[in-house]
């Protein structure tokens, strides 16, 4: 298992809207969140938290171009350069023949890029074991986490008090 | 999903379904011994499996002179399953992809069953072409690889190639778009679960924690790969037909086949989920709450309107041979109509065209018996559409001579057999060990389509409504 060395205070909410009013709240009072866990993508959450659009979109382009550029080049190079075979008395840079291939290519390079990207940008992967706070949020919990490292206690407190004031069902602290 | 729905949309999850309850409802079956029925359905498919691999291994031990294909009928049973197994494995890319992007919120009921579908599909489909190549250990061969001799490469102007990069291009995303899907899910799953079994489902959640982060580029990665998987699952079966467009077959030159193979796959597809959907809620009754009559319902018009664009086609193909004045087009078809396998055109005809035009009538798409029975005769009557454009079009060529009949032997049978032994055997060790409803993605609908939410919306609107009265 990783360890992030940090201290976490925590709150747990027991509904979607509930936590996105809380998120809402907290932010405006000028607190930074450290993270928000929830059991499924809610959706509306991201401008309130402030996340910056994905680019993983961008990446899949990239990846794309890349297959299309190599299915295309390589066949041609096949075709024209290394090994030229006449085809039905069709020339050997036969354009249309060469599309379903690099249609094909330019999407498995995208695909496999962006989910390859995907799991290494968010540190996930086979057998990974990341440290988390509390099982029952990849069931109905959603949680909002303060890093509270070396923080003192009257603030520990004051945060403590924004997210039961703002209706958390619980409040912990957890070293991860 | 801030909620901008109409209040006459009915509700895709009844039962007063809480999020905890959801995660109850599908996590169960995973952790709970499997019943008897469960075990007499696996021992059913291990047994067609166990008798399937005999004749697997006769046909790669003897070779393909195991099966009746002659001269002049080259392709049978062999290309004819593979063709039609990669047409079931269209329904579940379809109903994550396309439906993802056409925000059809029905899609989260039965994706997860569905993608599970088309990747064995998709396994059982690859099958065929692999032990039709005779040498199956030299199967390699169709990737470019360097290689020694020469190099000599592939033929990168063959649709047989194209299929290749086609199926496996298929497959890949498939698998990667499907398991993207199941982390979060494992990570439920691996929450709940003590000792050995928490270990296994740590190693395959791949660590995930539910960070909002994670999340929105979970989504943005889902958005891209269902736009990426739409042209991609449209240009699968319109290379499969190909295979048979570019050829110089009367029967299968016909610029016609892509739209009419691409809306048969879809058709098959849907059948095959209708089947495996209805039985699965049989043996997990609370799924009944998450795979409604509504979804039932969507699929079935799916398969009222592909089954039409299938017949029209078939009609299309049968005037254009004739308006064409070719007479050996015009005699593919005669042939295939009134020949010697007039009955497996007629097969094909009953089965496809008419059998789904019951379902415009709106209680035979809600009766799950109904659905059930026609969900099959629709894959008996593409199977037979298949058989129909592959036999029929090659066993009276061009040389009277030459003219053949061809029937299966027990072994093309048999590898028939073994691909519906590893198909049912793959889907019911996938029932036990995942989810088979994609647990956030009906938490994340919850709010928009569960029952009570809808009810408490119609009760506001007609309270509004009856205000205006006043």
């Amino acid at each position: 298992m990783k360890t992030l060395n940090k201290t976490i205070l925590y709150g747990l909410y027991l509904d979607d809207e509930v936590l996105m009013d809380a998120v809402r709240e907290i932010r405006e009072e000028g607190n930074e969140i450290w993270d928000v866990f929830t059991p499924f993508p809610v959706h509306g959450l991201d401008p309130i938290l402030g996340l910056k659009e994905s680019r993983i979109h961008i990446a899949g382009f990239v990846y794309g171009m890349f297959g299309t550029i190599t299915a295309f080049s390589f066949m041609t190079w096949v075709f024209t350069r290394d090994w030229p075979i006449i085809f039905g008395g069709k020339p050997y840079f036969s354009v249309p023949s060469f599309i379903p291939i690099t249609f094909e290519f330019t999407v498995l390079m995208a695909a496999v890029g962006m989910v390859i990207t995907f799991y290494l940008v968010c540190g996930l992967g086979p057998g990974v074991t990341n440290p988390y706070l509390d099982p029952r949020i990849t069931d109905d919990h959603f949680c909002i986490a303060f890093d509270v490292t070396g923080k003192s206690k009257d603030e520990v407190e004051a945060l403590r008090g924004l997210l039961q004031k703002t209706h958390a069902a619980e409040t912990n602290i957890k070293d991860i | 999903m801030s909620a901008v729905v109409s209040d006459i949309r009915p509700p895709l999850i009844t039962g007063n379904k809480t999020y905890h309850q959801i995660t109850e409802d599908i996590c169960s079956p995973t952790e709970q011994l499997p019943d008897r029925n469960w075990v007499l359905m696996l021992l059913m498919t291990l047994g067609l499996l166990g008798f399937g691999t005999v004749s697997m291994i006769v046909t790669v031990w003897f070779g393909i002179g195991s099966w009746y294909l002659n001269k002049t009928v080259g392709w049978g049973w062999d290309i004819t399953n593979f063709v039609w197994w990669v047409g079931i494995g269209h329904a579940g890319t379809l109903i994550s992809a396309i439906l993802l992007l056409f925000r059809q919120k029905w899609r989260t009921g039965v994706n997860r069953a569905a993608e599970a579908m088309t990747i064995f599909a998709v396994i059982c489909a690859a099958i065929f072409p692999g032990i039709h190549m005779g040498r199956i250990w030299l199967a390699f061969f169709v990737f470019p690889y360097p290689n020694t001799r020469g190099p000599l490469w592939v033929n990168f102007n063959s649709p047989l190639l194209w299929d290749v990069f086609a199926i496996s291009t298929y497959f890949t995303v498939s698998l990667l778009f499907w398991y993207t899907g199941l982390v979060p899910d494992f990570a439920t799953i691996r929450d709940r679960a003590k000792g050995f079994r928490k270990k296994i489902y740590n190693f395959v959640s791949f660590g995930w924690t539910g960070s909002a982060k994670h999340w929105q580029r979970w989504e943005a990665l889902s958005l891209v790969l269902a736009g990426l998987s739409t042209p991609l699952v449209l240009s699968v079966h319109t290379i499969v037909s190909f295979d048979f467009a570019t050829s110089v077959i009367p029967g299968w030159h016909t610029t016609i086949f892509p739209p009419y193979f691409v809306a048969g796959a879809i058709f098959s597809g849907f059948a095959m989920v209708q089947t495996l959907m209805i039985l699965t809620s049989i043996a997990i009754p609370q799924l009944k709450n998450y795979i409604t009559l509504q979804h039932i319902e969507s699929m079935n018009k799916v398969i009222v309107l592909t089954g039409s664009i299938v017949g029209v086609a078939y009609l299309t193909e049968l005037f254009i041979a004739w308006y064409s004045g070719y007479i050996y087009e015009q005699f593919a078809f005669y042939n295939r109509a009134l020949g010697p396998y007039w009955w497996s055109y007629f097969a094909m005809m009953g089965c496809n065209v008419i059998s789904p035009q019951f379902f415009w009538v709106k209680s035979l798409r809600r009766n799950l018996v109904v659905t059930f029975i026609l969900s099959i005769v629709v894959n008996i009557g593409m199977w037979f559409e298949r058989f129909v454009i592959i036999v029929t079009s090659l066993h009276r060529d061009f040389l009277p001579s030459s003219w053949a009949y061809y029937s299966p032997s027990w072994v093309e049978v048999g590898d028939y057999l073994f691909t519906f032994g590893l198909f049912g055997t793959l889907y019911l060790i996938f029932m036990r060990v995942a989810p088979v409803v994609a647990i956030a993605e009906v938490k994340s609908i919850l709010k928009s389509s569960g029952n009570q939410y809808v009810e408490a919306l119609q009760t506001k609107s007609e309270a509004k409504t009856e205000e205006a009265h006043h």
